[in-house]
């Protein structure tokens, strides 16, 4: 084989491509679903054997228009007049990231160590509960209100987590049941709390389950004035990533942990106490997950429902995927969904459904995570072929 | 040439007992059942509705006090209780159908306990719990299938979504029911032979695909509903219904007759599908050979049976299953689709597979206790009873905690569960 | 049935498992394959069985040339395998296990298990073997489930049997035995080949020895031939297995075990009663054939496996360890060396240096806080590397990637290298080559030279012979005698079968 052969091969056969050719191909698939199911293209259907290129020309629009509100509602919006129209979009992405990062980061430390966090919802909302009793019943000076507050999520959520890890431990329930188990539970309770005037229902409203917004000295502090709804929370996910990334690689705590995840019978023999492991390991990943949770309770202006976990619990898988469990990964992947997020209303707008962008993240993860399928779509040579 | 004693065992005696925990449990729900609900319960009278006006056998409502039933069916469990803890200081195991009678006894306390003062509507409530269940039975079905061969299948509630959205869709469009019942099972079918390729030929982690395969047709379907469903409902979404068909002679049985023998084709098809899993995968050749490749791929390669395909198909007819489940959501139910509608039940089905041991009847047995929390939810809305509903409705995930905690703790699944099949 | 293998040759990516071997087994002949661990005797025979597709050659029977896609083909035409790793299925009858993909079904396509039962005792009765087809494979001893691949095979109509490694998990009289069922099949016509790297069993046995090494025949030989012939041709050079051994100088008791009783997986009792000490300098081996409690033994001295409640005391250096952690265990002074490096002794996905720091992780120098001192654990894994001579390019080559020689001597460097009173290596060479067999039993005796206490645990009666200074045998969960290492193998051979000396 000649030599520049094998240079290309070893360039297409890197992760970078890889991950490139799936980002492409998600968004491709994802134009062809916008395309076919558009309205517009709909009706030109019966004009597609008298003049094809008609049809074609009105895809192309709704294809080009819909990935454009995703980049005026997400990135920056070339069309608005002032500057804060123009910046808002992206200072949106990064707000919405940060809970996706948080509880990404979570799911992420219980992959690594070989559980499946599949109670993020469950988890999220257990600081939900705690963050907002304390946000709305208890009245502290600003900044320790809300210090409070964030702690008091962290530790319900760390514990909600603990529990499915010594239910794991002690009686070997499987965490996915257990967890799933706790979501419904979790989410019941919380529509209990709310529902009940003695706890968290709103003072003066009409009944509905809904509490009181966070006191003024609860809420997460915003970080480019009153225009801009982008809050701390974003930092915190960053210095959460930081603090990942130190858990994980350099700390021993995270090499045991690493350790129980690949090979718990080597653990046990090394003199590692796997049992009480899944329990810091549960807990460790749902106190991941109880930041975002305070960021969900105390980043909001208003009162919360029951439906303020937004999904992020799952969502959360799906982050951690992409970001290959990896601190850096987990942050870009939380990114990139933030920004999906934040562009969703403006997509609505021009008449393309934003749901399209789930199956464009799901695409892409799936791409990412099966290397040998986008090998076999891009005919790339496998690593292990010389 | 010496003989060898073969003895079960290569030491035989047997040195601890089964686990005290079935007893513990059996007891703290009696206990539960006798001073929660009975003795500190209310005390209004209850009356349990054993047949309508309509059915064929008439029976006289039974009326009795809340508490009284409580207490004497805590009596009863207590007892139960009692016999498994004899079994178990005999050393001998606790037969599984006790559990089972032990779950139909607090489930008949708990009915009682809420609607003190009120009518129970028996054959109904037992009606709707099996209709209910059948998309989680379906579902488990197929999952059971699928995990019996060694593949991990997260993706139920994928299937069974996109079971309901072919079938309403399909039914629709055709006119046809029976065409849309059978899209359903071909359309989730597919979808299984995704996850079976990607699992066993490109040996992908199964848990990712399966998490990824709940996830883009969640988002498939929700991108369709709104950009086609919501708009044409008329054309597209609106399949109706299979008609509900009395079996002769069975309907006419007090309280069984109209709960079970007075539905439609789907639940019928779960009646026939149960029993014959059940005897596929234990009584013949194709069984035999699933659960040895789910066991033991290596071993049931040398004998010269195909890994790789027996995996594929076992995968592929158990997303079909899990399809017709999903078709029962929506033309064996509501009839039409929702966004989201399988809302869960996916997930629940995953967890019935554990707790149901991976054997057909006894995962039937847990749907059927979700099936009717489910029912038991929108009911106790319309009695309201004393606590508030959403403690009601925790009930039966906290039981599946409990159980799960409690005596299907250590259970094994099929020793090759998840792990892919690499020939050298 | 006359078998003939023409130019096999079978690749994994760069390494050449088979180099065109050739080899003839005449109908009826018991054929010896002959080769130390890793040599490819087993991927030669995973051709010939149709688990693998030879890269060039043919495989001919009768002189026809023969095309298998699979094992079923391999079968159907007459050749039948008992694995050393046995191809039964834990959970199903023997039954069950020998009909597999051969099942009798009856007119609605049900199983017909009776039509099963009948075949089993069929084979089981013209062989004297004595297995009741409705008991569970998990509950039978390893001699009966080797007897039920047997059967598994003669159902098939093997005319060519493949034995790979039988003896392995076999009593001296057990081999015996199926020494004897290798003629009786023989004599009937079938073909036996005999895969095994003990010589003494291929002089017994075999009609003809084909040796192999790294992949191809290097030579023929004839059971008469000596066996220091044998074993040069085997190793490609003279090979001493005799371990040079100072005078003993013994010292204070430093493990204590009385009375101890330990349950196995299944909750039956798998060590029973069991007393004995082991002094400083002291190598006191634990032999018997593999599953009669030693393996609970071994991990219930680390503490991965609790004693059943008052059942006697584990004493360690005069500090009693019942009740303690595998941690406090560790700590006290115990190395370990886990009978299968790559479940309890590795983590594959962990580079060499993260190996080397399983148990250390808590402590300096591997720890400096609760952080990992990187500087530290790289300095001290080049060290060990070469102290070790674990062959390697870098160490931050995954485990998994290394030879089986190669990981066993990182486990062995990591567990050498802590301070330790007591070392407990099971099955230390299991799985590797002689060159690497010879470090580690140098390595282990020059523990015991440097006054440390020693437990070998070992099924292979040349290593406890070698290394010994004396001798327990285990039989069903009990100690059938402690003896000293002169002890014949004759006498050994009883022990092991449960005959007290």
């Amino acid at each position: 084989m000649s030599k520049t052969n094998q240079i290309i091969k070893d360039i297409m056969s890197a992760s970078p491509m890889r991950v490139f050719l799936s980002v492409v191909l998600g968004f491709v698939i994802g134009s062809i679903f916008m395309a076919v199911f558009n309205e517009d293209v709909v009706a030109s259907y019966e004009y597609f054997f008298s003049a094809p290129g008609y049809t074609f020309q009105i895809a192309f629009q709704t294809i080009w228009d819909g990935y454009a509100a995703l980049f005026k509602g997400a990135i920056f919006n070339f069309e608005a007049t002032d500057s804060v129209d123009m910046f808002r979009p992206i200072t949106e992405t990064l707000r919405l990231s940060a809970p996706l990062i948080m509880a990404g980061l979570g799911v992420a430390l219980g992959f690594r160590v070989g559980l499946f966090n599949v109670g993020g919802t469950g988890q999220l909302v257990m600081g939900l509960l705690g963050a907002t009793w304390v946000s709305t019943r208890m009245e502290l000076p600003y900044g320790l209100h809300m210090v409070v507050a964030l702690i008091v999520a962290v530790v319900l959520s760390g514990l909600t987590g603990g529990l499915v890890g010594f239910l794991k431990a002690k009686t070997g329930a499987h965490e996915v049941i257990v967890t799933i188990m706790m979501n419904y539970i979790a989410v019941d309770l919380f529509t209990y709390f709310l529902r009940t005037p003695s706890l968290l229902l709103e003072t003066d409203g009409p009944g509905n389950p809904k509490s009181d917004a966070p006191a003024l000295t609860a809420q997460f502090p915003r970080l480019l004035g009153e225009e801009f709804k982008i809050n701390i929370g974003i930092l915190l996910a960053i210095a959460a990533a930081v603090v990942y990334w130190w858990l994980m690689e350099r700390s021993t705590i995270g090499y045991r942990f690493r350790m129980v995840g690949f090979n718990a019978n080597a653990a046990k023999a090394s003199g590692i106490n796997v049992n009480r492991t899944y329990v810091w390991a549960m807990a460790a990943s749902a106190a991941f997950i109880g930041l975002a949770a305070a960021n969900q309770g105390l980043g909001e202006t208003s009162g919360l429902t029951s439906s303020i976990h937004a999904n992020i619990g799952f969502d959360a898988i799906t982050v951690a995927l992409l970001g290959g469990s990896k601190a850096r990964g987990v942050v870009i992947a939380g990114l990139v969904f933030g920004a999906f997020k934040a562009g969703s209303a403006t997509m609505q707008i021009t008449g393309v459904s934003p749901e399209v962008l789930g199956i464009i993240e799901a695409l892409i993860v799936l791409f990412i995570a099966a290397p040998p399928l986008i090998r076999a779509i891009f005919r790339l040579p496998s690593p292990k072929e010389q | 040439m010496a003989k060898t004693k073969v003895t079960p065992g290569m030491f035989s005696q047997v040195e601890v007992a089964p686990s005290w925990k079935t007893p513990i449990v059996y007891a703290f729900f009696s206990l539960l059942v006798t001073f929660v609900f009975g003795v500190t319960g209310p005390s209004g009278d209850v009356s349990f509705e054993l047949a309508s006006k309509t059915d064929f056998v008439q029976l006289p409502n039974f009326v009795i006090s809340a508490s009284a039933l409580n207490v004497g069916l805590g009596i009863v469990m207590m007892l139960i209780a009692a016999v498994s803890a004899a079994l178990t200081f005999m050393k001998k195991k606790t037969p599984q159908w006790l559990s089972l009678v032990l779950g139909l006894l607090g489930a008949t306390g708990l009915l009682g306990w809420l609607a003190s003062g009120n009518t129970v509507p028996v054959a109904f409530i037992f009606g709707s719990a099996v209709v209910l269940a059948v998309p989680i039975i379906l579902g488990a079905l197929g999952g059971l299938m699928s995990e019996r061969v060694g593949v991990v299948n997260i993706g139920i509630e994928g299937q069974l979504l996109t079971g309901a959205f072919m079938a309403a869709v399909v039914g629709t469009i055709t006119h046809n029911l029976w065409i849309g019942l059978i899209a359903a099972m071909v359309a989730a079918a597919i979808l299984s032979m995704a996850l079976a390729s990607l699992a066993i030929t490109y040996l992908v982690d199964q848990i990712i695909i399966g998490v990824l395969i709940n996830v883009l047709v969640i988002g498939v379907t929700n991108f369709l509903y709104s950009q086609w469903l919501a708009d044409a409902g008329e054309e597209v979404n609106f399949p109706g219904t299979f008609d509900i068909v009395a079996i002769p002679v069975l309907s006419q049985i007090p309280i069984i007759g109209p709960a079970m023998f007075t539905t439609r084709i789907t639940v019928y098809l779960t009646y026939i599908l149960v029993p014959l899993v059940w005897f596929v995968l234990f009584r013949t050749k194709l069984g035999l050979r699933a659960r040895a490749v789910g066991e033991h791929p290596t071993a049931a390669d040398t004998v010269g049976i195909n890994v790789g395909r027996t995996r594929f198909w076992w995968v592929t007819i158990g997303g079909a299953i899990a399809g017709l489940g999903g078709a029962a959501l929506t033309i064996g139910n509501v009839g039409a689709f929702g966004r989201e509608m399988s809302g869960g039940l996916g997930f629940i089905a995953l967890a019935v597979v554990i707790l149901g041991r991976w054997q057909p009847f006894y995962v039937s047995a847990a749907a059927l206790l979700f099936g009717f929390a489910i029912i038991l939810r929108v009911w106790a809305n319309s009695v309201n009873p004393g606590i508030p509903t959403d403690f009601i409705t925790m009930v039966p995930y906290l039981v599946t905690l409990v159980a799960v905690a409690g005596f299907a703790g250590k259970v094994r699944p099929p020793a090759a569960s998840g792990q892919p099949y690499i020939k050298g | 049935m006359k078998l003939e293998l023409r130019g096999i040759t079978k690749r994994f990516g760069s390494l050449v498992a088979n180099d065109k071997i050739s080899l003839v087994v005449q109908s009826g002949e018991i054929r010896s394959l002959l080769g130390e661990n890793g040599a490819g005797k087993s991927t030669l025979m995973n051709v010939l069985y149709g688990l693998y597709t030879a890269d060039e050659g043919e495989i001919l029977l009768d002189d026809q040339v023969q095309k298998f896609t699979g094992p079923g083909d391999a079968m159907a035409a007459g050749i039948g395998m008992v694995h050393q790793h046995f191809m039964l299925i834990p959970v199903f009858t023997v039954a069950e296990n020998v009909v597999l993909g051969n099942e009798p079904v009856n007119g609605i396509g049900a199983l017909n298990l009776d039509e099963a039962r009948v075949r089993v005792r069929e084979i089981s009765d013209r062989f004297g073997f004595n297995v009741d087809p409705d008991a569970l494979v998990q509950d039978l001893p390893v001699g009966v489930q080797q007897r039920v691949e047997i059967i598994k095979a003669l159902t098939r109509n093997a005319k060519v049997l493949v034995l790979d490694e039988p003896t392995a998990v076999l009593t001296p009289q057990e081999t015996d035995e199926l020494m004897a069922i290798m003629r009786q099949l023989a004599q009937s016509g079938t073909s036996i080949i005999f895969i095994t790297h003990k010589l003494r069993e291929v002089q017994e046995v075999a009609d003809k020895i084909t040796v192999i090494r790294q992949g191809a025949v290097v030579g023929e030989a004839k059971p008469s031939d000596s066996a220091e012939k044998l074993a040069s041709l085997m190793v490609g050079r003279e090979v001493d297995l005799k371990v040079d051994k100072k005078k003993q100088s013994l010292g204070q008791a430093v493990i204590t075990v009385e009375n101890l009783s330990v349950l196995d997986d299944r909750q039956q009792r798998a060590v029973d009663n069991i007393s004995f000490e082991v002094r400083a300098g002291e190598v006191l081996a634990i032999a018997g054939v593999q599953g009669n409690g030693q393996t609970e033994l071994a991990e219930a001295l680390l503490g991965l496996r609790s004693a059943i409640k008052g059942s006697g005391s584990v004493t360690l250096a005069g500090s009693d360890l019942g009740g303690k952690s595998v941690r406090k265990r560790l700590e006290a002074g115990i190395a370990y060396v886990p009978e299968d490096r790559k479940k309890d002794g590795l983590v594959s996905q962990f580079s060499i240096a993260e190996n080397f720091m399983l148990n250390g992780s808590f402590t300096a120098p591997y720890a400096k806080g609760i952080n990992i001192d990187f500087i530290k654990r790289d300095e001290l894994a080049d060290d060990l590397i070469k102290r070790f001579d674990v062959r390697t390019q870098s160490k931050n080559t995954l485990a998994g990637k290394l030879s089986g020689g190669n990981q066993q001597k990182v486990v062995v460097a990591r567990e050498l290298s802590r301070e330790c009173k007591l070392l407990i290596a099971a099955q230390p060479t299991r799985g590797v080559d002689v060159g690497s067999i010879e470090f580690i039993h140098e390595q282990i005796v020059a523990e015991r030279d440097a006054g440390r206490a020693v437990i070998l645990i070992s099924t292979e009666l040349d290593e406890v012979l070698a290394l010994a200074d004396r001798i327990a045998v285990m039989y069903r969960g009990k100690i059938v005698g402690i003896v000293d290492a002169g002890t014949s193998r004759e006498k050994l051979g009883k022990m092991m079968a449960g005959i007290a000396a």
